[in-house]
């Protein structure tokens, strides 16, 4: 007897995949670099540094997208509130770099220009330190981590689940973004933090620096794919997608289901912090509109679209929306909304499994069907699994 | 939901101490797998179990029967943790305060459940299914970086041809007939090496072959496990059982052989009305 | 002009009776003096006590009195009155300066107008010189104040005036009257009544009292501990008050979603622009009343209610049918159809309306309030969303427990399978319901626009607000949603009065937050296997 089992010790990718990996990689650090920086302008084959900018910036949502997959498209978990997690990475970034513009602003003080505005003499507790670089990478890490952990633990140990969770989350960000809303909550109220000069000593503006900044994206996006793609290859993973299908089972199989979906929502909700401090050193400005419930709720969108529970499918759903937005913002902005609009209805409606899962479908159709095909992928988001009465 | 505090003990104490500080060892030097003493449950006034006293011995196979409504599944719950009573003790062998613990921990103790639904990993392989179940150490750390081992790799395959489901190993779980995934479940069951296994009607939707070879299975684990298997198919219980218990409104109405227990005159009255 | 005429009849009837037997020396002070001169002439003036006086205060609080060389002229509508004599001047002189008052004169010629009107044979108008002396008496008016209570007839009146009097008699001369002065005071609600009894125990730095009378200090002492008391349940009525309306805003934008959301399971995160089309509804239904029945303006209201209410419920049925009834039993893809449903509402709006605010005005009969106590005034429309809520929420009880409706709706989302196999029409009897929720959503939105602003955003401001709410009432109780509703509200102002508004909405959605993690099936659970199911 040798049953023809698929292997369980599944590789991270197969070659081809590692191919594409790698074709990805060489563009990011090769290609973009020299196309903006050693082409001259006047080439067709130079790049602009709006659409380095552009791209550096989708791709830290990419990150996120990523990270919103995780949570939702493998445990289930549907987060109103990872644009939080982004905005408090970046925010706590961003102490760093508004400690580095020194005495360069307005007032010419060695402190931020909101801070001298409100008349404040020093810092608040929230800054201590912020002017070391390794501290702000810290709190990038340690702020969205802590906060999750904290909040998932206790929400998930009182099982509240489903839409409720949906919800809570979404009320947690709204309530945050009043809270810096607040020019007493020291991040610069409204207009929050903007007008970086330095990072490390370097002028963020030089087009050398942006490109720096670009490729430290780019790998922190393919680190979270290769990061993500291990974890639900893993027995872990198998047993998060278990749990969003019939978590009442693989509790009786004796899993602790607590620990398994605080763990995957602190880690996702890390990715987005990063994500957002990667995206604040690029973008130049975060305030409390980026932890609007509307920002945290077109996250989803972008993995609906891709499709769910396929990690490619977030990053292309990702690029895609996004690309699609700052598109039609500028050609035709009042337009866009009901753009969105109409994507999140028609998504929800007739492609449940997003793009990824379309041209499964297609590939499927086209190709004779093989018993057991092993996809690259772990299986399309189900259904709301029907837990016994 | 009414003992949240409870669970949530439990689950502060999850991470370490999965399977082995806080369960201990199943101590059934008494003879006697389960206690069930004085258990009442009310929802909304409504009493699901009225002080229900139940022992099961080790190695027993003890038929459950009932109408609807008798309390079969609340009692279900309360071993296994999924609803807490309002009174009463469950001990699981002479230590064991199942009161007190999670869902999980109660897995790990040794007590495994399959329900009256088929529930499985649908969209896992059948294979993957058996993974998950086994027992090993599952907590998250080891969950990350686990491998199969060669061991482990041919017990799955032996559960999967014990259960007849070898030739569909790689196919989701989903795809499976009704009767396939009742022996699925079974086999994650087994998989889990528990001590006592409760079964709530694990023949429906079986075909009459099925059935039998599931009668047969049950009888070869009695002994070096305790079962307790709820069951409405009559012809069922007649070729598995030994003891049977008759519960009504959420306490036992009778207990005794099958053919007893058929011909008792309050367990008739209840069956078949007045 | 006939009440040109008349008025300027009415003045020259008055010139003409008086015997203008004034104080000359006072009027010329008034006329020609600095700040303190005419201060003293305004007292001096009142001091007399004599309604003609009033002519020539008037005049000069209205910027009709005028210094031609030496004489003091009262000019109106080109008639001038000799202000010391009282005979009509004509012709006018070319050259005169109109005699320009600062505030601090005005100040003074408001309260003593007002004090002149206590005597006025109009109620009316001795009632309004009560009212602005309450806070604005001058010690040169207590003999004119003692004269009114004498004569006046009115309770009400009498007692304020009585407020009054006892108030300038506080600083003034025996030592027995200012004791029945400051005991009277203690009857009064008033924060100035806090004040002034506050000085009388003031310190100076020096450890000397302002007050050295140690029995009347002890009297003040007592009678300002009544004040604090009054005052601090006038802070508790106002606060509950508050707290009360905001609870029935909230209740009336949550009951929609309790439908919906509660009983249905539907998950229409687009309840907040429902509630907004309900708003531009009423702002239609006023723009019209104004374009073509201006007259009938006052009753806009009556009618902008069914509409509102008719608006929002079609364009809930039309989603029920083109989308959500697509997406029953995918709650979470509910939730991001019926986003993508809200957005595009926001940007319609936006288009046909424009982005700004538009502007709803409360008809005559909803503006103003009613002042249960001094400093506490409840509005009208206040009081009358709060009624509104009420019938609302009658109404859907009514709704639901009475009717045919009612019953299929409760019937399906108990057992669709079941009602469906009885007949019910399970299918209609969704579209239905989801119109009821979002008509009533309409009428929040008709309510809303009664008190705030109405735009395009308006409805993100209570979705996540509403959903509060029913969450933490218990999904699928009525009654738990209009509890959740009432003590949010009530919770959000009494934090609001020690906190500030942003922080007691942090405060409360963090409660929400953590209250959710101990009850997560709301207050009102239900127990037991449907719990889980």
């Amino acid at each position: 007897m040798s049953p023809a089992y698929t292997p369980l010790l599944q590789r991270l990718y197969t070659g081809r995949g590692w191919t594409v990996i790698a074709i990805c990689a060489l563009v990011l650090f090769v290609a973009v670099p020299c196309a903006n920086l050693l082409v001259p302008p006047s080439s067709p084959f130079h790049l602009s540094a709006y659409w380095v900018s552009l791209i550096g910036k989708i791709m830290c949502y990419a990150i996120v997208a990523l990270a919103m997959d995780l949570i939702w498209g493998y445990a289930g978990i549907l987060s109103l509130g990872h644009g939080l997690f982004f905005a408090l990475g970046g925010y706590s970034f961003g102490m760093y770099l508004m400690r580095q513009i020194g005495a360069d602003g307005q007032y010419r003080v060695n402190m931020p220009d909101f801070m001298v505005f409100l008349d404040w003499k020093e810092f608040p507790w929230q800054w201590w330190n912020t002017d070391s670089f390794l501290w702000a990478c810290f709190l990038v890490v340690a702020v969205p981590g802590l906060l999750a952990y904290v909040f998932g633990y206790f929400a998930f140990r009182s099982r509240v689940k489903g839409v409720y969770f949906s919800i809570i989350t979404q009320a947690l960000t709204y309530a945050a973004m009043l809270l810096f809303f607040r020019n007493d909550t020291g991040f610069g109220g409204n207009n929050g933090f903007t007008d970086f000069k330095r990072i490390l000593g370097y002028s963020i503006t030089t087009p050398e620096t942006r490109m720096v900044l670009f490729v430290v994206t780019g790998a922190a996006l393919i680190g979270a794919l290769l990061l993500a793609r291990g974890i639900v290859t893993s027995r872990y993973g198998r047993v998060l997608t278990a749990i969003r299908d019939a978590e009442t089972r693989v509790m009786f199989c004796g899993y602790n289901t607590v620990n398994y979906k605080v763990f995957i929502w602190t880690l996702s909700a890390v990715m987005c912090g990063v994500a957002g401090a990667l995206y604040v050193s690029q973008v130049g400005i975060i305030n409390p509109s980026e932890m609007s419930p509307a920002n945290s709720i077109e996250i989803a969108i972008w993995v609906a679209v891709g499709g769910r529970g396929t990690l490619t499918g977030a990053i292309l759903g990702a690029g895609l929306v996004n690309g699609a937005k700052s598109f039609f913002t500028v050609a035709a902005p009042e337009y866009w909304l009901f753009m969105l609009g109409l994507l999140f209805i028609l998504v929800t409606l007739f492609m449940p499994d997003g793009l990824v899962g379309l041209a499964k479908r297609l590939h499927a159709k086209f190709t004779r069907p093989r018993a057991g095909a092993a996809s690259t992928d772990a299986p399309t988001a189900a259904r709301p699994a029907q837990q016994d009465a | 939901m009414n003992a949240q505090d409870y669970a949530t003990e439990g689950g502060a104490s999850g991470q370490a101490s999965q399977g082995h500080v806080v369960t201990g060892e199943l101590d059934t030097s008494h003879r006697t797998v389960l206690y069930l003493d004085d258990i009442s449950v009310s929802f909304d006034g409504f009493k699901a179990l009225n002080k229900l006293t139940l022992n099961i011995d080790l190695g027993e196979l003890r038929c459950v029967i009932g109408p609807n409504g008798a309390g079969k599944t609340t009692m279900m719950d309360v071993i296994t943790g999924k609803t807490r009573p309002d009174s009463g003790s469950a001990f699981f062998g002479q230590t064991i305060d199942l009161t007190r613990l999670t869902e999980a921990q109660i897995a790990h103790a040794g007590i495994g459940r399959k329900f009256q639904k088929p529930t499985i990993f649908e969209h896992h392989t059948a294979f993957e299914n058996l993974e998950l179940a086994m027992k090993t150490d599952k907590r998250v750390r080891r969950a990350l970086t686990a491998r199969l081992s060669n061991e482990q790799y041919d017990r799955i395959s032996a559960m999967l041809t014990q259960v007849r489901l070898n030739q569909c190993a790689d196919r989701p779980a989903g795809s499976l007939s009704h009767g396939q995934k009742q022996w699925l479940e079974i086999a994650m069951l087994l998989m889990q090496e528990p001590k006592l296994l409760l079964l709530d009607e694990p023949v429906a939707g079986m075909t009459d072959e099925e059935t039998e070879r599931t009668a047969e299975l049950f009888l070869s684990l009695a002994g070096s496990h305790s079962l307790i298997v709820v069951e409405h198919d009559m012809a069922f219980i007649a070729a598995i059982s030994r003891k049977v218990t008759v519960l009504h409104e959420g306490s036992v109405l009778a207990e005794g052989a099958l053919t007893d227990v058929q011909n008792d005159p309050r367990v008739i009255e209840v069956y078949l009305g007045r | 002009m006939r009440a040109l005429i008349s008025s300027l009849l009415l003045w020259l009837a008055i010139a003409a009776s008086s015997a203008w037997a004034l104080d000359q020396d006072a009027v010329r002070k008034l006329a020609t003096g600095d700040s303190d001169e005419r201060t003293a002439a305004i007292a001096a003036l009142l001091a007399e006590g004599d309604t003609r006086t009033s002519g020539i205060l008037q005049a000069m609080h209205d910027a009709e009195l005028f210094i031609a060389g030496d004489r003091i002229l009262i000019v109106r509508n080109d008639i001038g009155i000799d202000a010391l004599t009282g005979a009509t001047v004509s012709p006018l002189p070319e050259a005169r300066d109109e005699v320009a008052i600062n505030n601090r004169v005005r100040r003074e010629l408001t309260a003593a107008l007002a004090a002149l009107n206590l005597l006025s044979a109009d109620p009316k108008e001795r009632r309004s010189a009560v009212a602005t002396l309450t806070d604005g008496a001058e010690a040169t008016m207590l003999p004119l104040v003692r004269k009114a209570i004498e004569t006046e007839t009115i309770p009400d009146l009498k007692a304020a005036l009585e407020m009054v009097r006892a108030k300038l008699e506080i600083s003034s001369g025996e030592r027995a009257v200012r004791l029945a002065a400051i005991n009277k005071l203690g009857d009064s609600d008033s924060p100035t009544t806090k004040t002034l009894l506050l000085t009388l125990l003031a310190k100076s730095p020096e450890g000397q009292y302002a007050e050295p009378d140690a029995g009347l200090r002890a009297a003040a002492e007592q009678s300002l501990r009544k004040v604090e008391g009054r005052l601090a349940w006038a802070g508790r009525i106002g606060l509950a008050f508050s707290g009360l309306s905001l609870g029935s805003v909230l209740l009336l934008a949550a009951l929609g979603l309790a439908i919906t959301y509660g009983l249905m399971g539907v998950i229409n995160m687009a309840h907040g622009e429902l509630i907004m089309i309900g708003a531009y509804a009423t702002y239609v239904v006023q723009t019209l009343f104004q374009s073509y029945a201006p007259d009938a303006f006052g009753w806009y209201l009556p009618v902008a209610i069914p509409v509102a209410f008719a608006v929002a419920a079609l364009v809930g049925m039309l989603l029920e049918r083109t989308v959500i009834r697509f997406l029953y039993g995918r709650p979470l893809e509910t939730l991001l159809a019926t986003w993508g449903i809200s957005l595009m509402l926001i940007q319609a709006m936006r288009t046909i309306f424009g982005a700004q605010n538009v502007q709803v005005e409360n008809p005559s009969w909803l503006s103003g309030g009613v002042e249960i106590m001094s400093n506490v005034v409840l509005p009208w429309n206040r009081i009358a969303i709060i009624c509104f809520a009420a019938m609302v929420l009658i109404g859907i009880w009514l709704l639901l427990s009475r009717s045919r409706l009612g019953l299929f709706v409760r019937g399906v989302t108990q057992n669709r399978a079941m009602a469906s196999c009885m007949g019910v029409p399970t299918a209609r009897v969704d579209t239905w319901a989801f119109g009821l929720g979002s008509g009533i959503a309409g009428l929040a939105g008709c309510a809303l626009s009664q008190i705030g602003n109405v735009g395009p955003d308006l409805g993100q401001a209570y979705i996540v607000d509403s959903f509060m709410v029913v969450v933490l009432g218990g999904v699928g109780q009525l009654a738990g949603t209009v509890y959740a509703a009432l003590g949010l509200g009530v919770v959000n102002k009494i934090l609001e009065s020690w906190s500030g508004a942003v922080l007691a909405k942090i405060a409360v959605l963090a409660f929400i937050i953590v209250f959710i993690q101990r009850r997560p099936q709301g207050m009102f659970a239900l127990k037991g296997r449907a719990v889980e199911a």
